[in-house]
């Protein structure tokens, strides 16, 4: 994984000094409160309902054993001894005192960590597929790429006062594990065709997003070689810096002025900048970039049977480690060796939280087994993305001891839901009590399993942090006059048929969503051709209507079930 | 009636203390800025507006004096037919600090439009911000926000000084990006 030399780690420490600064002259009264806020959201410090919360980056979700360790600590020191993984590969801790922000990012900062634009309107925390680098089907490892978007992003001045805040995604294999569709700019590492035959470029999409106005990106430039990554970005992001609204806080997002302005003539622009832009001083001189590739050049690893006697024998006789070997340890790249997903889904846990014990047991484990590398998923989830087949039994072990060893990846219990009501200001409804009882209520791995691959998010309100608009069950909280509702929809994917979901009907109280969920389901399981119809494609060839007619009835118009409607 | 630049005023709190600040210093402001009702003053620096430039440029470059410009984050300049060569200064407002316009409109008049004269920030122009637009590629700065004015008395200021991007630190180009990190020997 990349190494900070003296020039980064210079980097963050003065980065921390100027924020201690800044923090001291607000108590002073030289910054007024609005002053302050986007400084301090820039920093990752977010004001939430009980406390402060600071978003600790984790570019490209990549963690070394040390690094985690590091953030168990921190969480014990000071905060309440868990944090949760985000669906930006992030890390937040819920319970931050303002005067313990500067020590806590000193601490990062001995680990090459940071909260850098972790917040605000300014370009955030790049993501990745969580496989980069380990996948069978990668064309290129997207880490090198974006680690050179998190150092050209970290304090680019033109940036940081955007109208609204700024995601960039990649991924460099055949399936899209990083949900570029959803990103302001979501980038595919290619292979060129025709004139660009022997090249590897980008495929560059634009304007995807959720919140209140859900986008699927649009394709901004079929190919732009890779060597031009920075010099096309800084000309898509120059004209939504300059033509971004800034008069509406809800219409500001890149998407908005993308469909606005129709994806031809914002790509009209952007050539148009793009043309004029001084690119060698821009773009990244080659040296730099054999510089940052070297860090993560492939591990030199042995080549071992792609079979392994122990784990065979293991799996004929355990059922729990049959189904978690089925569904959270992948293919590798290279013979002999797994990729290994720990579920922080286990059904009664809050999604994505994470106790200091446990990430020092995934640590260890790392360190033990994983070449010292873990990643962070956007489903909340951790990857330990290079295991040996003959270890993954004793991986698999201590697992279980630590309550991580779920085996529900992308089924329907893996559900991504954002901290709601009971964290967030802006909720309307929570979020974790009701991904809880659905879990619940799924707790039967035998029942998960036979429903197969199914993709449900939940979010406390519009801004969908719980990414509801790409689930394939997604749930919505609504405030109904007071008590907290739920709506659902359908069909939405966050892959490479990206798709918005359609809201089903009126909403349900929270009590009556387990229901529900078994309901449609239970409507699923009876309509597909075979096991291996999943529910996408099954909601997708029957359509809505039968769902619909088993959850509020077929003659009995909807609004009826619920007068007051939503 | 002409009046001293900035046009913009933001700070009415503070709107007795505003200076110039450039190259490092405080430094008195010599352009007088009109408004569109207002007759060009004679034998002194001047700053006018867009649609002057645009309407009557004859008659402000019959002056012969060197002429700023108070642009408009919302209108497109043509370097061409706006002939911004012939601009000793451009002016940029930050209606608020947190409208970040100014930079994109900077970067583009020094890297896109090759202009070399003064770019002015106006507005709402503060301490932690400073250092970005210097590195975007204003050179000068009317500030009237006091604990700005005092911090630069003193001699402070808010900046991280290890910096990865391309920029324009103001008028002298510098190619700074991953050029000031050391090289290293070998990645290990
Ligand atoms: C409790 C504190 C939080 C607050 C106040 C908050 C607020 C918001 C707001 C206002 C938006 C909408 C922005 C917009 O689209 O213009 C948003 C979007 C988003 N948030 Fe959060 N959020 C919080 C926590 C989280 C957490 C914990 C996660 C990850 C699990 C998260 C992930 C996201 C994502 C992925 C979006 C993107 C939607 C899009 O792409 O349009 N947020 N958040
Ligand atoms: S979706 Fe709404 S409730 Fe959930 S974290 Fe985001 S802003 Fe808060």
């Amino acid at each position: 994984m990349y190494r900070y030399d003296e020039f980064d780690h210079a980097f963050v420490t003065s980065r921390v000094a100027q924020f201690r600064d800044q923090v001291a002259r607000r108590l002073a009264g030289d910054l007024t409160e609005d002053q302050f806020k986007p400084l301090r959201l820039q920093n990752g410090l977010y004001l939430q309902l009980h406390a402060y919360m600071l978003r600790i980056a984790i570019p490209y979700g990549v963690l070394s054993s040390r690094q985690l360790r590091q953030l168990a600590m921190i969480a014990r020191t000071w905060d309440r001894g868990f944090g949760h993984f985000t669906t930006r590969q992030n890390i937040q801790l819920n319970w931050t005192k303002l005067e313990d922000a500067p020590a806590m990012l000193a601490a990062l900062a001995e680990v090459e960590m940071h909260c850098i634009q972790t917040s605000g309107n300014c370009i955030r925390n790049t993501t990745a597929d969580p496989y980069a680098g380990v996948a069978p089907d990668e064309i290129e490892d997207p880490r090198v790429w974006a680690e050179v978007i998190r150092q050209w992003s970290s304090i680019h001045p033109e940036f940081l006062f955007l109208p609204r805040k700024f995601k960039i995604a990649l991924t460099g294999a055949a399936e899209d594990r990083a949900a570029i569709a959803f990103h302001d700019i979501g980038l595919r590492m290619v292979k060129g065709r025709g004139d660009n035959a022997g090249q590897i470029g980008f495929q560059v999409f634009v304007g995807g997003g959720q919140g209140r106005t859900p986008y699927v990106a649009l394709l901004l430039n079929d190919f732009l070689p890779r060597e031009h990554l920075l010099s096309f970005l800084e000309a898509a992001m120059r004209v939504y810096n300059l033509h971004g609204r800034r008069d509406n806080i809800y219409k500001a997002r890149i998407k908005i002025l993308v469909n606005a302005l129709g994806a031809d003539e914002f790509r009209r622009q952007v050539m148009a900048e793009w043309a004029k832009i001084e690119k060698p001083s821009i773009d990244l001189p080659a040296e730099e970039y054999q510089r940052i590739a070297k860090y993560f050049a492939p591990l030199q690893l042995a080549t071992l049977p792609n079979d392994d006697a122990a784990v065979a024998k293991r799996r004929a006789s355990d059922a729990g480690f049959a189904r978690w070997l089925r569904n959270n340890v992948m293919a590798h790249k290279v013979a002999g060796y797994r990729i290994v997903n720990i579920s922080f889904k286990e059904p009664g846990k809050v999604p994505g939280d994470a106790s200091s014990a446990q990430m020092e047991a995934v640590a260890a484990l790392a360190e033990q087994y994983g070449h010292d590398e873990i990643r962070v998923t956007y489903q909340q989830n951790l990857v330990l993305p290079t295991v040996a087949l003959k270890d993954v039994v004793a991986v698999y072990d201590a697992l279980v001891e630590n309550g991580l060893a779920t085996g529900n990846t992308e089924l329907i219990t893996d559900i991504i839901a954002c901290p709601g009501l009971d964290y967030c200001s802006l909720a309307n409804a929570r979020a974790i009590p009701v991904a809880q009882a659905i879990a619940l209520r799924f707790a039967n791995p035998a029942v998960v399993d036979d429903i197969g691959p199914l993709r449900l998010n939940i979010s406390g309100c519009i801004n969908a942090c719980g990414h509801h608009h790409s689930g394939n069950i997604g749930i919505l909280g609504v405030d109904k006059k007071g008590t907290e509702h739920y709506q659902i929809t359908l069909g939405g994917s966050p892959k490479d048929d990206a798709e918005i979901g359609g809201i089903l009907g009126p909403s349900f109280p929270a009590e009556e969503v387990p229901d529900a969920i078994e309901t449609i389901v239970g409507v699923y399981k009876a309509g597909r051709t075979s096991a291996s119809e999943t529910f996408l494609a099954a909601y997708r060839r029957m359509g809505a209507k039968p769902f619909k007619e088993a959850l509020y009835g077929a003659p009995k118009p909807a609004a009826q079930r619920i007068p007051e409607g939503v | 009636m002409a009046r001293r630049s900035p046009p913009l005023n933001v700070f009415p709190r503070e709107c007795e203390m505003t200076k110039l600040w450039k190259n490092g210093g405080f430094a008195a402001d010599v352009f007088v800025a009109v408004d569109d009702a207002t007759p060009l003053p004679v034998a002194t620096p001047v700053i006018v507006t867009l649609k002057r430039w645009r309407e009557a440029r004859a008659e402000v470059l019959a002056l012969a004096v060197p002429v700023g410009l108070a642009a408009d984050v919302t209108a497109a300049l043509d370097p061409a037919s706006d002939e911004l060569g012939r601009l000793a200064l451009i002016v940029i407002p930050f209606q608020k600090f947190t409208d970040g316009r100014g930079y994109s409109l900077a970067r583009r008049l020094r890297d896109e439009f090759g202009f070399r004269g003064e770019i002015r920030a106006t507005g709402e122009v503060l301490i932690d911000q400073l250092p970005l637009m210097l590195r975007c590629g204003f050179d000068s700065f009317v500030i009237s926000h006091g604990p700005t004015l005092r911090a630069l008395a003193a001699g402070q200021t808010s900046q991280v000084p290890e910096v990865y991007q391309t920029a324009a630190y103001g008028r002298a180009r510098t190619t700074l990006r991953f050029a000031t990190r050391p090289k290293l020997a070998a990645a290990e």
